[in-house]
């Protein structure tokens, strides 16, 4: 085999890891380089440096280590029985891209993950040395996310929280059936075990000493996971189900929804339709409304019978029409919980509400430049001078909403 | 009328220091004409602001945050707009916090503007590489055209980043520089030629491919990727190509359907799938006495090998016979006993070597009383491979010898013409293997002339062997 150009390298590896919805830097410490001797920073929320054409943001430098694979993923570009071209990169190939293009300023840092090659071990023990490098050698203070290998030694996992400010694995599938069916040689419950330890190995890191010293941080920015939408025939319940117990029992600060998309050379188990994006958008807003806005699983999934979100409205305006019976609200005397459930108002306009209440009584317009949707909220809410009228309980209130009905095609 | 003329360097400074002196005059806001840069036009007097030793004004926290990011904006009511707020904080309880007033809602909106503002530019600005790379401190510049006056407020987020470079940022308004660790700002420039730096192919090429073409969402895109930016972004260019090939690309995708799997796919998952090998002869000795418990038709039980764990020499021969299977040792039977009086005869001392059978059961057809050897088939074969295996790892031996075709296929993958391979040392990946035949050949041959030179030439092969050891 001839040998491959950086460049080529870099056309096939960023090409494998494309699939990974999660770019964030957020969320980890705020470190600088003020003190001239080393390069990078840190703040709280991110920075996405530009965006594809693909609407998804470029935050960090998203690459494979290697896309040689010995599994056998069917929803995946890189399996085993896939004739996609391979490629490896070096360790110091990956680590002066990442500082060349930090210097620049095009990207946050490093997303790193991997094929799986020779064993579990090896491959996350190259991972390792990678951002090792970065931090020691180089006094690297951008931000680093490494993909997880769940089978790995317990000690590189321990490591890699030690230089990374996110480890994330990916749970792939909802449901262990179809992750046996889809992903053969990944196991559902080891996946779960090294995420417990490494909630484990999180919690213990934050105890001081007897001396009051403090452990090194361990992977300040937590960890978070991936879930496949459509690749399979789970619904939009079981999925926010899995979700929220991952939230819970893992204290992931993030579970990402990746719509499946065709990938080239697929397997045949797989069909290559257009990826469901909207149906994607409704679990995103269906999670925030799970973590922010104090909403109950069965509350968001039991408005329709198949368990799926409404696709063509918000699942909070859903539920709002199918519970009109909490409407309209007075927005001057409601609690912050029934305000959170008004559909148009978000944590930010419920914020405002209750700090500006609290001096003078609120009116239509100042909800406006409150930042409230008033066009949705309007229905359902009471103020000084606005009433909805008949205008809540309206049979056609739905249809103000909803996109108009399109007349399917005789071809 | 009073007219303030603000500079476009340290504008915040210059606000608040006029904005104090102001309200400790009582100016109110509408006698007050605000200036940005230097040419302001002077309809009316613009009688000097007073330096006056007034006592400091108090307002909140939030106000001075607030301040202190809408001066950036480029509308020209901004510093006004502020004045008015500042004058009704005294005798406004709770406006900070009134986020219904038309007032504060305006300043806020302008000052999520610069926010953004500031963000994008944090964001966007792109380095190129401009000096001699064996510098101690490597050198970049930027272009920039940011839509309000965020150099200044944003310098120091890029000083706390590269601080071990220096770097400068050109926009139409201002320059800021960074150089030894020094912040400084000066006017702007006109857009300086910046050299090519081979970087920024490197970027174009992971930009093109992260792009997903299966899901194209242009307003995602635009609305966080404004288009005004575009023109100083280095990956912007590719954009146009990547929308207009982003549909054929998917239908290539969907019409190419799925590929055979390349060759080394079935080799790998098999090696995967594969059982994990034993670890101590024990575990081996275990899992045969649990298979032994129910016997097979036509098999005899899993005759294991025999010697020292940490052997040096591996002694392979085919299939356990009758006797061996009654006995449960390997090589005990006429062909073993043969083996052991040669090799007496060669040197070669069997107890220090591990001796083993390629194949574990004894595989016959059952004729009267009688049970008449048969030659391993293809599933004996793959059914031994795991035994062998095992015991090949436990062992790990310097040297195997392996006696006849069922062994040499075993270990070396191919069992054919072993007269012509024999007396000869063969590369596996599980050691050396040295090839000879089987030690029945020998009690086969009709001819005892024939049986003389053979059994002569297998003392030969097992004489080597020893040598070999010996070595």
């Amino acid at each position: 085999m001839s040998k491959l150009s950086l460049d080529s390298k870099l056309a096939i590896l960023s090409d494998a890891a494309r699939y990974d919805a999660s770019c964030a830097s957020s969320g980890t410490t705020r470190r600088d380089s003020k003190d001239g001797k080393g390069l990078g920073s840190t703040e709280g929320s991110g920075i996405c440096h530009a965006y594809a054409p693909d609407g998804r943001c470029i935050s960090l430098l998203k690459i494979l280590m290697t896309n040689f694979c010995i599994y056998d993923c069917a929803y995946c570009v890189n399996r085993v029985s896939s004739n996609t071209p391979r490629a490896r990169f070096s360790v110091e190939e990956v680590v002066s891209l990442t500082i060349e293009f930090y210097r620049r300023n095009y990207i946050e840092g490093l997303f790193l993950s991997s094929g799986i090659i020779r064993s579990p071990d090896a491959t996350m023990e190259d991972m390792v040395r990678i951002a090792r490098t970065l931090r020691e050698k180089h006094q690297f203070r951008g931000y680093i996310h490494l993909k997880t290998i769940p089978d790995a030694a317990p000690e590189l996992i321990e490591q890699a929280g030690l230089y990374a400010d996110r480890l994330s694995m990916n749970v792939e599938l909802p449901t262990d059936a179809s992750v046996q069916a889809y992903a053969p040689e990944k196991n559902p419950a080891t996946i779960r075990r090294a995420m417990g330890e490494f909630r484990t190995r999180k919690e213990a890191s934050t105890d001081r000493s007897h001396t009051g010293k403090r452990p090194p941080r361990f992977a300040p920015a937590g960890q978070s996971t991936q879930m496949i939408v459509g690749a399979d025939l789970s619904t939009d319940a079981t999925i926010l189900g899995t979700a929220t117990r991952l939230y819970g029992d893992y204290r992931l600060k993030r579970v990402y929804y990746s719509a499946f998309s065709p990938i080239p050379d697929a397997a045949a188990a797989l069909p290559l339709i257009r990826p469901p994006l909207q149906r994607e958008h409704r679990l995103y807003q269906a999670d925030w409304l799970l973590r922010f806005y104090g909403f109950d699983l069965a509350e968001i999934t039991g408005a329709r019978a198949d368990g799926n979100l409404d696709l063509e409205i918000d699942p909070k305006l859903a539920w709002a029409l199918a519970n009109r019976q909490h409407f309209p609200l007075d927005v001057n005397r409601a609690p912050r919980e029934m305000l959170l459930r008004v559909p148009g108002f978000g944590t930010k306009t419920v914020g405002r509400i209750l700090a500006t209440r609290t001096h003078r009584t609120l009116r239509h317009d100042d909800l406006a430049r409150m930042g409230a949707a008033m066009k949705k909220a309007r229905a359902f809410i009471t103020l000084t001078d606005w009433t909805p009228g008949a205008l809540t309980d309206s049979a056609n209130l739905r249809a103000r909403f909803a996109p108009p009905p399109e007349q399917l095609s005789l071809f | 009328m009073q007219a303030v003329t603000l500079p476009t360097i340290g504008t915040d400074t210059a606000w608040r220091n006029a904005a104090r002196a102001l309200l400790a005059a009582r100016t109110p806001p509408e006698d007050v004409l605000w200036h940005f840069g230097e040419a302001a036009p002077q309809l009316f007097d613009a009688a000097p602001i007073a330096p006056t030793d007034a006592p400091p004004i108090k307002v909140p926290a939030s106000f001075v945050a607030l301040a202190d990011t809408v001066v950036w904006h480029s509308d020209p009511e901004r510093f006004a707009r502020l004045y008015a707020l500042l004058w009704r904080l005294p005798h406004t309880p709770g406006l900070m916090t009134d986020r219904g007033d038309p007032g504060l809602a305006r300043l806020r909106a302008l000052e999520k503007n610069v926010q953004r503002c500031k963000h994008k530019m944090k964001a966007f600005v792109r380095f190129r590489d401009i000096g001699p790379p064996d510098l101690p401190r490597r050198r970049f510049a930027a272009w920039f055209e940011p839509t309000h006056h965020t150099v200044e407020p944003t310098a120091p987020f890029f000083a706390g980043r590269f601080a071990d470079m220096d770097w400068m940022i050109a926009t139409p308004d201002v320059t800021a520089r960074f150089e030894n660790g020094a912040l400084s700002f000066a006017a702007g420039l006109p857009r300086p030629d910046l050299p090519e730096d081979a970087t920024e192919e490197l970027w174009g090429t992971y930009f093109c491919n992260i792009f997903n073409p299966a899901r194209v969402k242009i307003s995602a895109m635009t609305s966080e990727m404004p288009r005004k930016y575009w023109k100083n972004l280095p990956e912007a260019k590719h954009i146009h190509g990547l929308l207009a090939g982003a549909e054929a690309r998917v239908r290539e995708m969907q019409d190419k359907g799925p590929s055979l799997p390349p060759a080394r796919a079935a080799k790998i998952l098999q090696q995967l799938h594969a059982p994990a090998l034993a670890q101590t002869l024990d575990e081996l000795r275990a899992r045969a006495e649990a298979e032994n418990r129910t016997p097979l038709p036509n098999r005899g039980r899993i005759v294991l090998g025999e010697g020292p764990a940490d052997a040096r020499l591996m002694i392979v021969g085919e299939q356990p016979g009758d006797v061996e299977d009654q006995q449960g040792r390997p090589l005990v039977g006429p062909a073993g006993q043969l083996f052991d009086r040669v090799a007496q005869e060669a040197g070669l001392d069997r107890a220090t070597a591990y001796v083993t059978n390629a194949v574990k059961r004894f595989g016959f057809t059952q004729r009267g009383k009688r049970r008449i050897h048969q030659a391993p088939e293809r599933s004996d074969i793959e059914h031994a491979r795991w035994w062998i295996d095992s015991e090949i790892r436990i062992v790990q031996p310097a040297l195997i010898l392996a006696m006849g075709a069922t062994a040499a296929k075993m270990l070396t993958g191919n069992g054919t013409g072993i007269l012509a391979r024999r007396s000869r040392i063969e590369d596996t990946p599980a050691g050396p293997v040295f090839l000879t035949v089987h030690p029945s050949y020998l009690l086969r041959l009709p001819d005892p002339a024939q049986a003389q030179d053979a059994t002569a030439r297998f003392r030969e092969d097992l004489a080597a062997v020893r040598a070999l050891m010996a070595a």
